[in-house]
């Protein structure tokens, strides 16, 4: 769906993405993960052309995006972008319904069709109930959902999310992503997701990309790309990966310093025994 | 659900356009002579269709060649401010933001001084259109600036249309300081903003402006909602982002410039006309624009009759009246609403 062809970009100088190149399949959940400045956010940025590479090029499904017009791609791509609010405080339903501008092009108002595409949204991302609150007096949580909403009714085939969960708790940042999860599955919109948790990640997605310094390090599933010697490599720091209990994907913990040493020996004898 | 309908735009600009006209007629009716609503409607009428009635040649004139082009002019003025205002808060994403700050209200000024200097009366037209060439090249050379790559950036341009503006302030200030007596009282009065010098033929000269700038501006009524939430995010909705600004940008500016080139620097209506209108209907551009259209013609209309009439014969800078009035109201509002995000 869409194809990533060795594509660098740089902002003056110095290159933040260096021959990058993967695919993304229909229906796929991907996880873009990387330490601060790998140039996660440079990549969503670029898949929806608010950059453009200067050396290769992104396709969709098979059409180079810089051949799309504006309009085209946001029918087909949706960003919920890390927070963005409107300067003066719009409604709920309001900000749902901005999603269906790519669809009105010079029509000044939404039609009875838009309003129900509009519900649909809402009800599926559970925000109905609050459709006339002003934007700002929502929580966290409650805003984000907002945002999804406002992409479900874009009606895109791809949701491409910046840093989702930072700023959550864990009860939504779970809550959260099982709402991704469902679009996923039962809808099968196709998922990039930048982010930093990456026990999330493994949790969730389907294929992760490593970026290290505007490179793709390891891409692969979360047991391939999520070993104690990657991530130790890419982060620099030491960690330890094991099993996640119930759903046996793989767990980061994180170590102290000072303490670590004497941690993973005592792991290490216990494992080799 | 309550959100932006047509049917909702449009009973609203009916409602407004209602109250436009009640404004209007209050308006012409007082004065130093008095002439009844009533009599004033039949001049108008009567006027209207060509007819001529039992009214004296002097009610006649008082009326149709006086107060209404006045009227008419203090409303366009105060539609063409509070738009514009609206249009720049959204475009800069700042609140702050009014009409004059991109500096083409001095621009304006500089136009205005240096012909009254050079002895134009100010009810001569030249007066309006030196004024509008200050402003209208001042616009020029803050595009010209504030540009970066190609693209309009808010901060640059705010940036460098308050530095030229407080050049443009230079020069105004040395022009006042070498200027007669005389001239000095016109300058002032130009400068606080004021009807009564102002040539009611001016009525003509900056209407297509403001009526066209607005329907060019209301036919993208929906892309400057998108724009609230920054220009990525629109972007992301498929608006031609640069596209947009530019034509904005110049538009609102070009409104400005008609408006200021025939009143001088009338205050706080391109400020708080927007912010009460936003507080009072919600932030959609697509009745925003409108009713700030209307209720900012209602408002600048009612202030210079009050301003006209109030310590008659003596008139005062409509300037006075806009933010005695408004200041007060506009804080009231603040303390019962919210005016932006409180994030």
């Amino acid at each position: 769906m869409i194809d990533v062809h060795s594509i660098s970009f740089r902002y003056q100088k110095d290159w933040i993405l260096r021959d990058i190149s993967f695919q993304i399949g229909k229906g796929e959940f991907i996880g873009v993960i990387g330490p601060n400045g790998s140039g996660k956010t440079t990549l969503l940025k670029i898949l929806y052309r608010l950059l453009s590479p200067q050396e290769g090029e992104v396709l969709f499904e098979l059409v180079p995006l810089k051949r799309m017009s504006r309009t085209d791609i946001a029918k087909r791509i949706a960003v919920v972008a890390q927070e963005t609010y409107p300067l003066f405080p719009f409604r709920v339903i309001e900000i749902v319904l901005m999603g269906r501008s790519p669809y009105l092009g010079y029509l000044m108002f939404e039609s009875e069709r838009d309003l129900e595409i509009a519900k649909k949204a809402m009800e599926w991302t559970e925000i109905l109930n609050f459709s006339e609150r002003p934007i700002d007096e929502l929580s966290g949580g409650e805003r984000k959902r907002v945002f999804i909403a406002r992409a479900l009714a874009q009606e895109s085939e791809v949701i491409l999310l910046d840093e989702p969960t930072a700023n959550l708790d864990i009860h939504h940042q779970i809550e959260f992503l099982d709402l991704i999860l469902s679009l996923n599955r039962e809808r099968g919109l196709t998922i990039v997701m930048a982010t930093h948790d990456m026990n999330l990640a493994s949790e969730f997605c389907d294929r992760l990309i490593l970026l290290r310094q505007g490179r793709i390090y390891k891409m692969g599933t979360p047991q391939e790309v999520i070993t104690k010697e990657t991530i130790e490599t890419v982060y620099g720091c030491d960690v330890w990966v094991d099993q996640n209990p119930v759903s046996a994907m793989p767990r980061i913990s994180l170590l102290r310093k000072e303490r670590h040493e004497i941690e993973t020996v005592g792991r290490d004898r216990i494992s080799t025994k | 659900m309550r959100f932006i309908t047509r049917k909702k735009v449009i009973i609203i600009s009916i409602l407004l356009t209602i109250l436009l006209g009640l404004v209007i007629l209050f308006s012409i009716t007082v004065g130093s002579v008095k002439v009844g609503s009533l009599r004033s409607i039949t001049i108008l009428l009567q006027s209207i269709l060509g007819l001529k009635g039992a009214e004296t040649e002097t009610e006649r004139a008082i009326i149709l060649s006086l107060r209404l082009p006045r009227a008419l002019l203090a409303g366009l003025v105060g539609a063409g401010l509070s738009v514009s205002g609206a249009i720049f808060q959204a475009l800069l994403r700042n609140p702050l933001a009014d009409p004059y700050i991109l500096g083409v209200s001095s621009g304006a000024a500089v136009g205005a001084i240096i012909a009254v200097l050079m002895g134009l009366s100010s009810l001569s037209i030249g007066l309006p259109l030196a004024s509008f060439i200050g402003a209208f090249l001042t616009i020029l050379i803050v595009f010209n600036f504030g540009r970066q790559n190609g693209k309009m950036h808010p901060n640059t341009l705010l940036l460098a249309g308050v530095i030229i503006g407080s050049f443009l302030s230079a020069l105004i200030m040395f022009f006042i300081s070498i200027s007669q007596k005389e001239e000095l009282h016109t300058i002032i009065f130009w400068l606080m903003g004021d009807f009564s010098f102002s040539n009611p033929q001016a009525v003509y000269m900056i209407f297509p402006y403001i009526f066209l700038g607005f329907i060019f501006l209301y036919l993208r009524a929906r892309q400057l909602n998108l724009i609230l939430s920054g220009e990525e995010s629109a972007l992301q909705m498929g608006v031609d982002v640069e596209r947009l600004k530019l034509i904005s940008y110049l538009l609102a500016s070009l409104i400005t410039a008609a408006s200021v080139s025939v009143c001088g620097l009338i205050g706080f209506v391109g400020l708080i006309v927007p912010h009460s209108v936003r507080l009072i209907f919600g932030p959609d551009h697509r009745l925003l624009l409108p009713s700030a259209a209307l209720i900012g013609a209602s408002f600048l209309i009612a202030s210079d009759t009050f301003a006209r009439t109030l310590l008659a014969p003596t008139e005062l800078p409509v300037g006075v009246i806009t933010a005695a009035f408004g200041g007060p109201f506009f804080i009231y509002l603040l303390r019962t609403r919210k005016v932006v995000k409180t994030l």
